[in-house]
């Protein structure tokens, strides 16, 4: 099931975004932001995690870059968090890739690779050399050793081995990420390739140094808050299990923190549902094998970057973002729209689309209501604007998607869900396969989740996933039937 | 023998910088030490305002002794510690 990132980096980067936005909401924005790393490890404190005082705040200062939106690799390290803080207020638009990687943390690793230790036996039976497909293995002086230049890394000898005495070695990001698109360079650094990303934030949530950053947006939209605008938040379903409180409460907490309105996701999600319903029942009847959902920001990336030929099978229905934003501007074209999100790969969809101005993701969210003292189960409760469909709210969980297309369809119609949950290296896989084939003997309508769990377990989730499920479906079970809602 | 009780703070600061994930000691805690220890979620005890202490949390009580940067581990320890007490 889906996984919570590694408990002491999101501490760290969650305390960072909140000095960040006190630093903000301060009088004096650049000078406090170049103070964080100090305030944060004060002359005499302990130094908890690397080794010494000097590196922890060289450290804490490239994560403040990663706050301000900025890239660290790009970053020179002689340029002041203040004047980085206030090249943050400058700019006009967001940076274009979603993440940025640490190098000052990132080093710690070895390189993958496959490792005999010294359990070995140099038994008789030898199956680690037999197995090799490559001839890289070799008993030799009573112990097996690896030829490096013949390795491919497979692993089949530590799969053989009887004493479980070869290791395979990994990088946890690399290992992570499915589509290979983060590896480490000649220096050791991981380096991200964002031809390849699919911005899927499997690399943040694996390492363990927390050394990849996601570049957050929080300052042009706190800038966008001062300078007067309307903003309008448009809340992911997702959100509705990540708070301690009501969703109409958690409503009034972000009209508390200056947004003009808020509205949910959902409301999209039950348009996305009508137009998907009946793009499958006419594919279906055209002939063709399968159809997938088009709703995942990260599984919309690897078609495009990794499996084109999966377009055709690929549903042309707009995600649940896209409409509610759609729906926003035009009725308030002055708005400023900023999307609530579990995940980094919402922020690529938001830059293709020019109704999406920002992305704020949940942990930033949560960040905001610390730095402005905001106690979420105190507030008042304020109504949504509509009430969307069970099946719309429900848009969160792995499987909803699915299931909600499949309530709008007529009997004899019905589709045959194929569930994808999680996108990992088989998974992709398979989906290459279903497109090479045309078909999928497993369902005709597939459904993709880049995270395993759904959105509510995306890489910006606050809650575990056991509770929040608890929470989102308590939520879709007092809201109404999609056929009650959506109308013909 | 007078229970042990254990209050893991859920206000919205101790939630989002952690607490959320202590939301297992609700099943962890009965099921080991039945009904020896009462374990509940509580809204904000209040430890987080003071100054710059939000960086601590989460905040969970148990008896009188407070204890940051919460995590399960830290919290069954200190159970114990107070059961060997007794």
């Amino acid at each position: 099931m889906a996984m919570n990132t590694p408990k002491q980096t999101s501490h760290l980067k969650r305390e960072i975004l909140v000095r960040l936005i006190k630093a903000y909401l301060s009088d004096n924005f650049e000078e406090n932001t170049r103070k964080i790393p100090y305030d944060m490890r004060p002359k005499g404190s302990e130094v908890p995690f690397r080794c010494c005082i000097h590196k922890e705040r060289a450290i804490l200062r490239d994560r403040v870059i990663a706050g301000l939106g900025l890239s660290i690799e790009d970053a020179d390290d002689s340029e002041l968090l203040s004047d980085l803080a206030k090249k943050s207020l400058e700019r006009t638009e967001p940076e274009e890739n979603p993440l940025t990687v640490l190098h000052t943390a990132c080093q710690g690793c070895v390189p993958s690779r496959i490792y005999v230790t010294d359990l070995c036996q140099g038994c008789v039976a030898r199956p680690c050399e037999s197995t090799c497909k490559f001839g890289a293995i070799k008993v030799e002086n009573g112990k097996s050793v690896i030829d490096p230049s013949k390795c491919k890394n497979c692993g089949m000898c530590a799969q053989v081995c009887p004493y479980q005495a070869i290791a395979k070695i990994i990088v946890p990001c690399e290992n992570a990420c499915p589509v290979g698109a983060i590896a480490k360079d000649e220096d050791g650094h991981a380096r991200i390739d964002f031809d390849k990303c699919i911005s899927c934030g499997k690399c943040v949530s694996s390492c363990p140094f927390g050394a990849v950053h996601k570049k957050s947006q929080i300052i042009d939209i706190l800038k966008s808050i001062k300078e007067g605008k309307k903003l309008v938040a448009m809340l992911a379903p997702a959100i509705m299990g990540q708070l301690p409180c009501t969703p109409k409460q958690l409503k009034q907490a972000i009209l508390s923190i200056g947004f003009s309105d808020v509205v949910e996701v959902a409301e999209g999600a039950d348009i996305t549902t009508r137009n998907e319903a009946a793009e499958f029942a006419e594919r279906m009847e055209k002939g063709d094998k399968f159809m997938t959902t088009s709703c995942c920001a990260g599984y919309n990336e690897l078609v495009e970057k990794h499996i084109p030929e999966l377009k055709p099978f690929r549903s042309e229905t707009k995600t649940p973002a896209y409409y509610t934003a759609e729906m926003v501007k035009k009725e308030t074209p002055e708005a400023v729209t900023v999307f609530f999100s579990p995940c980094v790969a919402k922020r690529r969809e938001a830059m293709q689309n020019p109704n999406i101005d920002y992305v704020l993701n949940f942990e930033e969210l949560g960040a905001w209501f610390i730095a402005m003292n905001v106690q979420v189960s105190e507030c008042d409760e304020t109504a949504y604007r509509k009430e969307s469909s069970a099946q719309a709210r429900n848009f969160a969980v792995t499987g909803g998607v699915a299931g909600a297309v499949n309530t709008l369809l007529e009997e004899g119609q019905k589709a045959q869900p194929y569930i994808v949950d999680g996108l990992n290296k088989q998974s992709i896989r398979d989906l290459k396969k279903f497109a090479k084939n045309g078909s999928c003997e497993l369902g005709n309508l597939i459904e993709v989740m880049a995270c395993p769990g759904g959105c509510l377990g995306g890489s910006s989730s606050i809650n575990s996933y056991k509770p929040a499920l608890k929470q989102l479906t308590a939520y879709v079970n007092e809201s109404p039937e999609i056929k009650e809602v959506v109308k013909k | 023998m007078e229970k042990i009780s254990v209050k893991v703070c859920l206000g919205t600061t101790c939630f989002v910088m952690g607490s959320a994930n202590l939301q297992e000691l609700m099943e962890i805690v009965p099921a080991k030490y039945g009904d020896k220890v009462d374990v509940c979620g509580v809204p904000c005890l209040g430890l987080c305002s003071v100054d710059w202490e939000f960086s601590k949390a989460p905040y969970v009580k148990v008896d009188d002794e407070i204890i940051k940067d919460a995590t399960t581990e830290k919290v069954l320890s200190a159970i114990d510690a107070k059961l060997e007490k007794k």
